[in-house]
């Protein structure tokens, strides 16, 4: 009998377990996995001018891969992933440091932070659009430049170009790589740096060989933040290049635009992948459970 | 003979953070060779003193002179001397052969060489196992080696010691302490130890520096300050003895100098409370002008003619034995 209560026991615990997990599990499915594979099938569809067929073709994929154009956006979007992954580390990093080291008071630094984060209770499109009138041909960028004497004819790289794109981009993420990093670096024990000085090392190589080793979790997961969110972006390239860049995002939303679903959802499938295997060479790097 | 002697002396020296004063115009001159503890309760000052002498902290006045150079305002690697961390500070994402090469990588020591040194090091505190480890690896007692290899392999005239044994569990506290006490002995360098432990200190200490609110209250080698404490504050930390209040003045008293009579001799008590503590039985009794004394008997003793609460005895002691405190405490005599 005793055994008998002890199985019921243990299929009851695990029932509970199931149980308590299946909320989350479900929403995931429905949110989650179901519009991936939704997707993933689309992709695999028939489209003509007036028409979507389900089917099982690899037109959609031979298509892709067999234009130049789906080379040439590809490569624009990992330009823009790396510039603006360069800068936003930078900034970021500056940042963060600045706040966990230099700050003194635990009241400053999170005022600070704070702070940091105020222009995101705006909207992203509103960030980024404001942008516009800073930096057009008659923008006060350009008509205060003009007027101290610096430049004679208006500057027309400012806006509608790659330089507004990753101006914007970084404008809007850096957050996202100020935030793990400071993250992480309120987690060092400031016994650690003294007691690097203590073994009589600089400013840099404390920066060099303690500091930045024990931040990498957080940098990394500031990396693929900034990065999957620029390889998945269409709306800034849009405005901010007015129409003349592209991304694979900008890809996609046009073949939306067209209604050409199986190749919008191909090409979907193929900026996964992408960002997946980009996602799986960073984690060969660091190992972020730590982190989490 | 040939070395120089490492004279490590704090001259006036203060510390303020703001409006308070940390450590109030100090002036104690550390014998070479010699294992000094500082002792006192937390926030006594004996942390910022031990963090000026190390350069983690700022000198607000006065000098801290070693081997006949004022080095307060040095960089933590040039003072010639080395901090071992209260909870060790090791870097975590270093080996153990990496953590105590450290300071050789930072000087630009070569791989090969420092790599060699840093064995040395680790043969020394016998670690030579644990080369390749993590310190998350490590139990506590191989950190707190690995620590102090690190702080050794600069070769410092002083090593300074921020609480090593309080994250350490009592039976590993009291072996790690003999470690360091052997250790000082066979380097022949200086360590200056900061500790709240009293028993600690006796244990480890040529020379005991009692801290408190601040100032030095104490300062003599470890069995004059335990014997004849000079002021009240310092009798009452170290524990072990009675302060009275007799007509000549305030006196400490061991407690295992008190003895318990019959009620007709020395001074006369009531028992309050008895305590069993193995090899001793520890005797409360109050006597007149309400104040409560403790005499320590030894159980064999006590045991031959037990006394319980409500007892009326006598307390004796030898006049030779009492120490007059003076004033100047902090604490209010």
């Amino acid at each position: 009998m005793g055994g008998f209560r002890d199985m019921t026991g243990r299929i009851r615990a695990g029932t509970v377990a199931w149980l308590q997990a299946a909320p989350m599990a479900l929403v995931l499915l429905v949110f989650l996995v179901a519009p991936i594979l939704m997707i993933g099938i689309v992709s695999f569809w028939q489209a003509t001018e007036f028409s979507i067929v389900p089917a099982f073709e690899f037109d959609n994929y031979e298509f892709l891969f067999g234009s130049s154009v789906t080379y040439r956006v590809f490569l624009n979007t990992f330009k823009y992933a790396l510039i603006v992954w360069v800068f936003t580390f930078l900034i970021g990093f500056t940042v963060a440091y600045f706040l966990a080291f230099h700050v003194r008071t635990l009241t400053w630094q999170i005022g600070l932070f704070l702070l940091c984060t105020i222009p995101f209770w705006t909207s992203n499109i509103i960030r980024m659009i404001s942008w516009i009138p800073f930096l057009g041909r008659n923008g006060i960028a350009n008509s205060a430049l003009i007027s101290w004497g610096v430049i004679d004819e208006p500057l027309d790289w400012l806006l509608f170009s790659d330089f507004a794109v990753i101006l914007a981009f970084v404008h809007l993420y850096t957050l996202f790589m100020v935030v793990p990093i400071f993250n992480t670096m309120m987690r060092i024990d400031k016994s650690l740096i003294e007691a690097a000085r203590d073994g009589g090392a600089s400013g840099v190589q404390i920066l060099w060989n303690v500091i930045i080793p024990l931040c990498k979790p957080g940098i990394m997961i500031g990396s693929i933040f900034v990065i999957t969110l620029v390889m998945g972006d269409f709306i800034t390239v849009r405005f901010m290049s007015g129409s003349q860049s592209a991304n694979v995002g900008r890809l996609i939303s046009n073949d939306i635009a067209l209604l050409q679903y199986p190749s919008a959802a191909a090409t979907a499938v193929v900026l996964l992948g992408t960002v997946l295997i980009v996602i799986a060479i960073l984690l060969r790097f660091v190992d972020i459970r730590k982190e989490l | 003979m040939s070395q120089p002697v490492q004279d490590l002396e704090l001259v006036s020296v203060t510390k303020r953070y703001g409006k308070t004063i940390a450590v109030d115009n100090i002036n104690h001159h550390f014998k070479p060779d010699s294992y000094t503890c500082l002792l006192g309760p937390s926030g006594c000052g004996k942390s910022s003193t031990l963090r000026m002498i190390a350069g983690h902290e700022s000198v607000s006045e006065g000098a801290i002179n070693l081997a006949g150079r004022d080095i307060s305002h040095l960089p933590p690697a040039k003072r010639g001397t080395a901090m071992m961390f209260q909870s060790y500070a090791l870097f975590p994402h270093l080996s153990v052969t990496d953590n105590v090469a450290f300071s050789l990588k930072m000087k630009g020591v070569d791989v090969s060489q420092r790599r060699r040194k840093a064995q040395e090091m680790l043969e020394l505190v016998d670690l030579m196992a644990m080369a390749d480890r993590l310190p998350a690896q490590l139990s506590g007692g191989q950190q707190q080696r690995v620590a102090l290899a690190r702080a050794l392999i600069t070769r410092p005239q002083v090593l300074l010691l921020d609480e090593p044994l309080s994250a350490l569990d009592p039976f590993l506290r009291i072996r790690m302490r003999g470690e360091l006490r052997k250790l000082q002995r066979e380097l022949g360098i200086s360590f200056v130890h900061v500790t709240h432990g009293q028993d600690e200190a006796l244990a480890l200490a040529d020379e005991i520096v009692v801290m408190n609110n601040a100032v030095i209250e104490q300062a003599g080698p470890a069995r004059e300050v335990f014997n004849a404490p000079r002021t009240r504050f310092v009798a009452q930390f170290m524990g072990g003895h009675n302060v009275v209040a007799l007509p000549e003045g305030h006196f400490a008293i061991r407690s295992d100098a008190v003895g318990v009579g019959s009620a007709d001799t020395g001074v006369e008590a009531h028992v309050t409370g008895i305590e069993y503590q193995g090899t001793h039985v520890s005797v409360l009794a109050r006597i007149t002008g309400d104040q409560e004394l403790t005499a320590l008997v030894p159980d064999n003793e006590f045991y031959a003619n037990p006394r319980s609460p409500g007892d009326r005895v006598g307390l004796t002691w030898d006049t030779r034995n009492l120490h007059k405190l003076t004033a100047q405490s902090g604490e209010d005599v």
